[in-house]
């Protein structure tokens, strides 16, 4: 019995602890993800760090390279899933059509620079607007008639899962018209033309705070992996000060809460809708076009980064837009260790693992808030 | 028969019950009245096993329950119904009753498969049951209808006739007469005393009074989670606290 | 059986067609199952690769009888859901699909490693589930008659389920699951028995589907499998055990309908490119647009006796007009 208290105790204060520091996120966002990176950051830097050391050191495998490594995968990972749980935070849908919409936004980018023979400036607006309008589409098509009649949310699963079925291989017919090949790459000379991403760039010395991270590191790192994870941190500060001070934001918070209320004070729910979807498009439009351009583009380049961008918002919590930066991290941790340790094999085993652990043990996530028993 | 010993519940940072102490007598009728948000339907899904108390006990006939799950609660005589009727919507009014003698049953899938005669003789025993409440609560008529789709005053006399079919010693009744008119609510009235002369202990929950003064033998109120009185119907009427606590509520 | 083929071939059923056609309606059955539960399961495909492996290795490595190496797959994908079973049901809604999607894939992924990890365990070199590559040269044994035979017995147990106290439960639960806990029923015992079962089913349907086509690959049994299952049930409908039967032959048929409307052809001249060669994409994005069509227009799956009633009485009152009844 006195155990009992004492852990009734022990949870309480847990939970008063955490609801103070969700006034104090709320109050500044912006200084609040930083640290949420910051933190995320430093500890993906022991992690590869341990698992290269010592046995398995090897000029293609140190700690540095590894870091640079897990900070490029955690701002592709991050940049999908912030739309994936956007959605599902502001509108409570699970939209798995989200892997279709990023191959979408890479096809729009790549289209406009390869067919159409625009500058490769115009390719991240360009798949950003498709990845957005076909959000929209998505919502329309799967979404909306199912709301309509108050379905069950499985079927809104499975109505998403045709409609990512249908686009990969719609998408498939029109790679195939397009490009005569269902893989392509993004134009070299044209990527290579800005300069931001020209060729490679030789990195000595990384401090931070007086504080030497990185020292004497003789490997070259793709300017275009340093972009991805900038883009991704922008990304989530500007969402999150979306959500937080802007007209709108308030408006889709006012959605999460309850949309009936929402539409009783006046609020534009179908437009709130709509904007989130486009916003949520519109940043897997972004990661598609950017990991397009440092990889391939494809019609089946969703479907692997769907299922790991499903995993990073179950790890760091369903509702939580921050949880999918953290997620973020730690599969990107979990993947590149597992990779150091010489186990590339079981890289993606990892990951589902990790989402079956997850779920199992803390179904809301990292940062989620427990899941109500609705009686 | 049925008591609760400082049970209290929290939500969250909420308390929605705070240490309440009620004793149902067997055999009798206890009432349980309070406005709305007071923590009756908390209470009774406590009670039910659909919830489960932060602390305190409750004991049920012996068994103390307050972390029991709800299909041995079930299994040990105590039924329920609910505010907003929960009927299996999709199934038959007959099929209502059959599958609420589950516990009673022991027929498994095996017994089935192979057409067994404990299978059958089982299924047509439950059968007779459900005719019998049936005919007791004046649905025959409706018998193979849907559930879901019989008129409101069907669908809860279907509702008390499924808790029945649990072969009860106690039952509890969540707001029966939510929606009925007061010829409606008289004629429940008298459903619910023909159970008392039957030999069940009952627990019905109101916020209103007239069925209460009708069938009650004991009454308890409840304000936001805790118990303000415990008394006669009678005294209750007059009980300041009591008086306070609803015109409080009145607009 | 030659007299069946006889009278399909002119509809383009050839036998394979035909099991195929079996096959699908089997897996059908076996999420119909879970479904009838209140499960939203997508572990099927993994089960049915459960059994499909454990019956073709011993068949092919142990040499055992193929009806005892089929009775064993369907023991061994109980054997698996059973584990899984009691830690994943506590989850419901999305986040069992979502867990069932992470089973399907450690189970793909681990197929597709197992050597290595046994290399690792027992520090022996040995090919047993052949990678990537997957078994090769497996013995076709399973004929239509015994699929036939599967699909009758497991038609039979659902048709006895739905007549028994265990049947009746189910549907309690899947309706109100509170509720059937207050009328007595062990919520977890029967969702658990139910996911069993359903995976059973996909065990057997496994088993008969890896001696039917000479290889297994982990890829056959991916997510993309787990939704081709899905569809079948969806399509079909769950209310009645007609539905993941008429959901399965339809899809499995699909590409045959295709051929014959000619919707390739049709795509193909609409963007100007031939898609021969993309019949695979084509079938897979009508199999899309079911999906999306169905779950919007028609939630209760096709062969919803309620719907063609509402369809029969239409027609009725197009020829009656002068009485209106109110369906």
């Amino acid at each position: 019995m006195a155990t009992h208290q004492n852990s009734l105790e022990w949870r309480a204060s847990v939970r008063e602890i955490r609801n103070r520091l969700k006034v104090l996120t709320e109050r500044y966002p912006i200084i609040a993800n930083v640290l949420i990176i910051v933190l995320s950051a430093l500890l993906g830097y022991f992690i590869p760090y341990l698992a290269a050391e010592p046995i398995f050191r090897t000029e293609f495998n140190n700690p540095e390279q590894n870091f640079i490594l897990m900070l490029a995968r955690a701002g592709w990972y991050s940049m999908f899933a912030l739309g994936y749980a956007l959605v599902f935070s502001i509108l409570g849908l699970l939209n798995l059509a989200h892997g279709a919409v990023y191959m979408a936004g890479a096809f729009a980018g790549l289209w406009i620079t390869a067919n159409q023979d625009l500058p490769i400036e115009y390719a991240l607006p360009a798949g950003m607007l498709a990845g957005g309008l076909i959000g929209i589409l998505v919502d329309w098509v799967a979404f909306l008639p199912l709301r309509a009649r108050n379905a069950p949310r499985t079927s809104q699963l499975i109505s998403s899962i045709g409609a990512s079925i249908f686009l990969v291989n719609l998408a498939f017919i029109l790679f195939i018209d397009q490009f005569n090949a269902p893989v392509n790459r993004f134009p070299a000379e044209k990527v290579n033309s800005i300069r931001a991403f020209q060729g490679t760039v030789p990195i000595e010395r990384i401090e931070v705070f007086g504080l030497t991270l990185i020292d004497q590191l003789d490997y070259t790192v793709f300017p275009m992996q340093v972009t991805m994870f900038v883009v991704a941190i922008v990304m989530l500060i500007f969402l999150q000060f979306v959500i937080a001070h802007s007209k709108i934001g308030k408006a889709m918070r006012v959605v999460a809460y309850n949309p009936k209320v929402a539409q009783l004070l006046g609020i534009n729910v179908s437009l709130i809708f709509a904007v989130t979807f486009f916003l949520s498009g519109a940043f897997a439009g972004a990661a598609g076009v950017l990991q397009g351009m440092f990889r391939v583009v494809g019609p089946f380049m969703g479907s692997e980064v769907g299922l790991i961008g499903l995993t990073v918002i179950v790890l760091g919590g369903m509702r939580s837009i921050p949880g999918a930066v953290v997620g973020s991290f730690i599969i990107a941790n979990l993947q590149i260790a597992t990779i150091a340790m010489g186990y590339s094999w079981l890289e993606e085993a990892v990951v589902f693992l990790a989402l079956f652990l997850m779920l199992l043990i803390r179904p809301q996530g990292i940062l989620g808030e427990p899941l109500q028993d609705r009686a | 028969m049925l008591e609760l010993r400082e049970v209290t519940k929290n939500y969250g940072g909420l308390r929605s019950l705070d240490s309440v102490n009620l004793h149902a007598e067997a055999e009798m009728i206890t009432g349980l009245i309070g406005p709305n948000g007071a923590g009756k339907t908390t209470m009774i899904n406590c009670i039910s096993g659909l919830d489960h108390p932060t602390s305190g006990e409750i004991i049920f006939d012996g068994h103390s329950i307050e972390r029991t799950p709800a299909h041995r609660i079930t299994g040990y005589g105590l039924a329920r119904t609910y505010q907003n009727i929960r009927l299996f919507n999709q199934m038959s009014v007959l099929e209502n009753l059959i599958v609420a003698q589950h516990s009673d049953g022991r027929a498994t899938l095996v017994e089935a498969l192979f057409f067994l005669p404990s299978h059958l003789r089982e299924y047509r025993q439950q059968r007779e049951r459900a005719f019998e409440l049936l005919e007791r609560f004046h649905l025959m008529n409706v018998k193979d209808a849907p559930a879901g789709s019989l008129p409101y005053g069907d669908q809860r006399r279907l509702e008390m006739a499924r808790a029945l079919a649990t072969n009860p010693k106690m039952i509890l009744l969540d707001e029966p007469t939510a929606g009925m008119n007061p010829i409606e609510t008289h004629e429940l009235g008298e459903h619910i005393l023909q159970m008392k002369e039957d030999g069940l202990t009952i627990l019905v929950i109101e916020h209103d009074m007239s069925l209460i003064s009708q069938v009650c033998d004991e009454v308890y109120v409840l304000n936001f989670g805790v118990i303000i009185a415990n008394d006669t119907v009678e005294n209750i009427k007059q009980n300041e606290e009591v008086i306070v606590a609803y015109l409080g509520r009145e607009d | 059986m030659e007299f069946i083929f006889d009278l399909l071939t002119p509809y383009g059923i050839t036998e394979n067609t035909f099991q195929n056609m079996l096959i699908a309606a089997i897996l059908g059955i076996s999420i119909y199952i879970t479904l009838y539960a209140g499960l939203f399961s997508l572990a099927n495909a993994g089960f049915m690769a459960t059994g499909a492996y454990v019956s073709v290795i011993l068949t092919t490595r142990y040499e055992w009888d193929f009806l005892l190496a089929v009775g064993a797959g369907i023991i061994a994908a109980g054997l698996i859901s059973a584990i899984i079973s009691v830690p994943v049901l506590r989850l419901s809604d999305i986040y069992l699909a979502i867990a069932t999607i992470g089973f399907g894939e450690i189970l793909v992924v681990l197929l597709r490693n197992f050597d290595r990890i046994y290399e690792l365990i027992v520090n022996k070199e040995e090919t047993i589930t052949g990678g990537a590559t997957g078994i090769k040269g497996i013995p076709v044994i399973t004929t239509t008659e015994y699929l036939l035979l599967y699909l009758g017995i497991v038609v039979f147990l659902m048709v006895r389920l739905h007549r028994s106290r265990f049947g009746r439960a189910l549907v309690a639960i899947r309706q109100d699951n509170k509720v059937a806990a207050n009328m007595g029923i062990n919520v977890v015992y029967y969702q658990n028995m139910a996911f069993i079962l359903g995976a059973m089913i996909a065990g057997g349907a496994g088993a008969l589907h890896g001696h039917l086509n000479r290889i297994i690959l982990p890829e056959n049994y991916g997510f993309d499998r787990a939704v081709d299952i899905l569809t079948f049930a969806v399509l079909g409908g769950t209310t009645t055990i007609i539905g993941p039967i008429v959901g399965g032959f339809i899809i499995a048929y699909l590409p045959e309908i295709l051929r014959r409307t000619d919707l390739v052809g049709l795509l193909g001249d609409i963007f100007g490119t031939d898609l021969g060669r993309y019949q695979a994409n084509v079938r897979d994005m009508t199999v899309g647009m079911i999906l999306l069509g169905v779950i919007v227009f028609l939630p209760q799956g096709i062969a919803s006796p309620a719907m063609w009633r509402r369809v029969a009485n239409r027609i009725w009152n197009l020829f009656n007009p002068a009485e209106k009844s109110d369906a």
